[in-house]
């Protein structure tokens, strides 16, 4: 069952599942709130926050991947700081993969959420309001109850670009195999080797594969939760 | 328990500057749409921070602009059923009447059991909002409002978005309500029909004035307020008992100032109405007509006349307890001779008194 890949094809796969998984979930919480901010307040810098968080979708992967070199790396401010206070270490670790794919998918999330968010009738959250819940728990009874679809997208979207993220991966973390030599980064290895065409091709198919079934889940995922909302 | 308002606020091009107390029962703000209606309602709620005024409801301040009090909308413990009643399109229909309860303290209060009772909507319990009629999601948006343990309920037009047939269902809910239910109702309509049958208390309000406030029944005969009311559809309300119906398909309903007759009432002999009389509908004779088609004729007095800037003119008559209006022509009113103590006779078609005119007592 497990051998039409070989052991270091394995280690690539499951490590990019690994990366895709946490990159989405802790990036979940950011992206909620970033994405209410902007579809709710109106204030100063309300688009240059939006411009930075779109940042990562307009600029070349590899600038991205170097200026999360240069922030997160062990000389870098912040990169020095958390290694330091708690011993999290961003630079040639999966860790570091994860911390790419989740800048590089955090656009595609908050998008998703924020239309959900635009989506949702602020008179409804009114009335909360009268019926005596206060702002916070208006957004878990009433607000995020209602953008549960927009939520599963947002992630279903941000988990697929975080399999297939390369350039910031690769600029960031290198490709160095069971520790960041995620699927993609993998093929690229492979490529670069005479005779590596079988083994790429292997893990190409992985690739649609894992594609296929995200889109599958997503879309039940996304029918069942809809229905529940829209009642009958 | 009474209600406090004064409050002012400006739009562009539009200014709001009105102050009025609301006693206990139904308080109507009557206007028409543009008039400010809704505007004091949501300040009243809270959803809307008046630029200066004071708003408490017994002695509770609500909001003071002079004191920097606002109160939280959450903390106000008003229910506000809102014209299009923004049911929870996630929730079940008893996840939507409980919402409230969730947040209220703990207290006497309606009980889920009695708002079913009082509202009819037991079968709906298990159903969403999408699946519901016009009629019953505004039966559920009142059922809501009500378990949120308010102390006050505000009114937004709740009828306005529906037709004849469900208004006529809605109607007698609310009667209810009023009669049934401690709490005070500030209610905001453009609809005299609904404000004759419901109101106790009524604040006419016109270009974001106070026009009249009062008892309903003394501005709904006051012939002063008619061109505020609408002359087409100012009219008074009488006090009757139904006394039995009859076999032609009437109703006989007995006044301290005669008998009345209408068509078939929808209520069981014995029962204390509010019937609206239009006072377009209402003909005046000096003497006792004999061979009219007209069914109801009441003995009367004249209390007072105003002659409008056309035609017309607003008679006010005693009629037993009860006060009438009568539109009839200027003309008329001085070939009459009608002048305050002047003995009359008001005439009233059967037909012309409409099911909606005919409503529980308050």
């Amino acid at each position: 069952m497990t051998d039409w890949l070989t052991p270091e094809e394995w280690r690539a796969v499951a490590l990019s599942l690994r990366v895709s998984f946490w990159a989405t979930l802790v990036s979940l919480p950011f992206g909620i709130t970033v994405a209410y901010v902007l579809a709710r307040y109106r204030f100063r810098g309300h688009q240059l926050l939006n411009g930075l968080v779109h940042l990562p979708l307009i600029l070349p992967p590899v600038v991205t991947g170097y200026l999360l070199l240069l922030t997160f790396g062990r000389k870098g401010a912040v990169g020095a700081f958390l290694d330091q206070t708690f011993g999290l270490v961003f630079a040639f670790r999966w860790t570091g993969a994860a911390l790419a794919a989740a800048v590089m998918a955090f656009p595609l999330m908050v998008r998703a959420i924020r239309m959900a968010i635009e989506a949702v009738d602020p008179r409804l959250e009114a009335a909360a309001g009268t019926l005596g819940a206060s702002r916070p728990w208006v957004f878990v009874t009433v607000t995020l109850p209602l953008i549960l679809p927009g939520i599963v997208a947002g992630a279903i979207l941000a988990f697929a670009k975080a399999m297939g993220e390369f350039g910031a991966t690769i600029t960031f973390v290198g490709n160095i195999p069971g520790q960041t030599q995620t699927l993609p980064s993998a093929i690229y290895a492979y490529l670069q080797v005479p005779g590596g065409d079988a083994a790429a091709f292997r893990l190409v198919l992985a690739a649609i594969a894992i594609a296929m079934l995200a889109l599958l889940l997503s879309e039940w995922v996304g029918r069942s939760v809809a229905r529940r909302i829209a009642g009958a | 328990m009474t209600l406090d308002v004064r409050l002012r606020h400006a739009f562009a091009g539009f200014t709001l500057d009105i102050a009025f107390t609301a006693p206990a029962g139904v308080t109507a703000l009557f206007g028409r749409s543009g008039s400010g209606k809704t505007t004091v309602i949501n300040a009243v709620a809270g959803l809307l921070r008046p630029d200066a005024g004071r708003i408490a409801s017994d002695g509770r301040v609500l909001f003071d602009s002079a004191g920097g009090i606002d109160v939280a909308v959450h903390r106000r413990r008003l229910g506000y059923v809102f014209q299009d009643a923004r049911l929870f399109p996630h929730l079940t229909v008893r996840q939507n009447l409980l919402y409230g309860r969730w947040f209220a303290p703990r207290g006497p209060g309606e009980t889920l059991e009695r708002v079913l009772d009082l509202l009819g909507i037991e079968p709906l319990l298990a159903r969403r909002p999408g699946a519901l009629s016009g009629g019953e999601r505004s039966r559920v948006a009142i059922g809501r409002a009500l378990l949120s343990n308010p102390a006050l309920l505000l009114m937004d037009e709740p009828m306005a978005a529906l037709d004849e047939a469900r208004k006529a269902e809605i109607l007698p809910y609310l009667e209810r309500l009023r009669d049934e239910t401690q709490v005070p109702i500030l209610f905001v309509s453009h609809a005299l029909a609904e404000v004759a049958r419901l109101a106790t208390t009524l604040v006419v309000l016109e270009d974001g004035r106070v026009l009249r406030a009062g008892p309903a029944q003394d501005i709904l005969s006051d012939p002063a307020a008619v061109p505020a009311l609408g002359i087409r559809e100012a009219g008074s309300v009488l006090a009757a008992r139904l006394a039995r119906h009859e076999a032609d398909g009437l109703s006989r309903l007995e006044t301290p100032a005669g008998p009345l007759w209408l068509p078939r009432v929808a209520a069981d002999p014995g029962a204390v109405l509010r019937v609206r009389i239009a006072a377009q509908d209402v003909m005046l004779a000096l003497t006792r007509p004999e061979g009219i088609s007209a069914l109801n004729i009441l003995p009367a007095t004249v209390t007072a006349v105003r002659l409008g800037e056309g035609p017309g003119a607003v008679v006010q008559l005693r009629a037993g307890a009860d006060l009438l209006l009568a539109r009839v022509t200027r003309r008329s009113a001085e070939a009459m001779g009608l002048a305050a103590g002047r003995p009359v006779f008001a005439v009233i078609k059967s037909v012309s008194v409409a099911q909606s005119d005919v409503g529980g007592s308050g």
